[in-house]
């Protein structure tokens, strides 16, 4: 199962790469991916959707990503995994509270990586759109989530 | 579709919390920008020039493909005004004085960067 759902986040992060959305600020993207980790860490587990993110995130490297992309995605994926997973041991959150703090969190460390990499501050000016944004593409990815989840039969993951 | 009326409530909870925050960051950077001191001109990511901002200037800052962009500097302001790029995006971003502020020109690349001083090393983002 983790294979699988590590194969298809890896497939939504390929296409995303394609298809370029950074038109307002770089490091845009809907996070696409981020349906899978959602789907498997509210139908199997916190640990499992961590195992996801991360072989999603050493292949998408390997493959087509740079060290550079990999360090900004990892820390990225990092904070957001950290921020959902306590969201969603709390079992207070939908998947859409799980999912929009796992957008922002996840611009969040990108922006620090980002920060620590060009050694300038200046790049937080960027945080109040990163948050919206985030937020935006959050919402978007939980209720899809929430499709998945519920319209995925468990006989099938 | 069931919705948990709960845990619907907490998300929306966290959601307006989050964009309290939006707010706030923002009108943090908003009351703490300053006004800066000079216009950079940046041509293909290298800085080419620098005007100050307390003199009243027009500039044509010609580019590699042969197009140009008009830069007036006035009460403190630069604005780009005319351009040959076929957007005319530049001139629609209007003034600009703050530290940081830039107007981009993406046909001519052409950037023009606020910034307090001349001194090359303060920022540098590309």
């Amino acid at each position: 199962m983790i294979a699988i759902s590590s194969t298809l986040a890896m497939i939504l992060s390929y296409l995303e790469s394609m298809v370029p959305l950074s038109f307002a600020v770089p490091g845009i993207k809907i996070g696409l991916a981020n349906i899978v980790i959602v789907f498997v860490m509210y139908r199997l587990g916190i640990k499992q959707a961590i195992a996801v993110s991360f072989i999603r995130l050493i292949w998408a490297a390997i493959i087509f990503g740079s060290f550079a992309t990999f360090v900004y995605s990892a820390s990225g994926a990092v904070l957001s995994l950290a921020g959902m997973g306590i969201l969603k041991l709390t079992n207070k959150f939908s998947t859409v509270g799980v999912s929009v703090a796992g957008g922002i969190l996840h611009n969040a460390g990108q922006i620090i990586a980002a920060a620590v990499l060009m050694g300038t501050a200046q790049i937080v000016y960027y945080m109040p759109v990163l948050i919206v944004s985030g937020l935006a593409t959050g919402v978007i990815i939980g209720v899809v989530a929430a499709l998945t989840v519920k319209k995925i039969p468990k006989s099938v993951i | 579709m069931i919705i948990n009326n709960k845990k619907a409530r907490n998300d929306i909870v966290l959601i307006s919390a989050v964009i309290l925050l939006a707010l706030i960051s923002f009108f943090a950077i908003y009351l703490n920008r300053t006004e800066g001191g000079y216009a950079q001109i940046i041509q293909n990511g290298v800085e080419t020039d620098v005007y100050p901002l307390d003199k009243e200037a027009e500039i044509d800052i010609p580019s590699d493909n042969g197009g140009y962009n008009r830069l007036i500097i006035k009460d403190g302001c630069a604005e780009i005004v005319s351009a040959s790029c076929p957007d005319g995006l530049c001139i629609s971003q209007g003034k600009v004085k703050f530290n940081g502020e830039t107007i981009v020109c993406l046909p001519n690349k052409l950037v023009i960067k606020i910034v307090s001083g001349t001194d090359p090393d303060v920022d540098i983002i590309s």
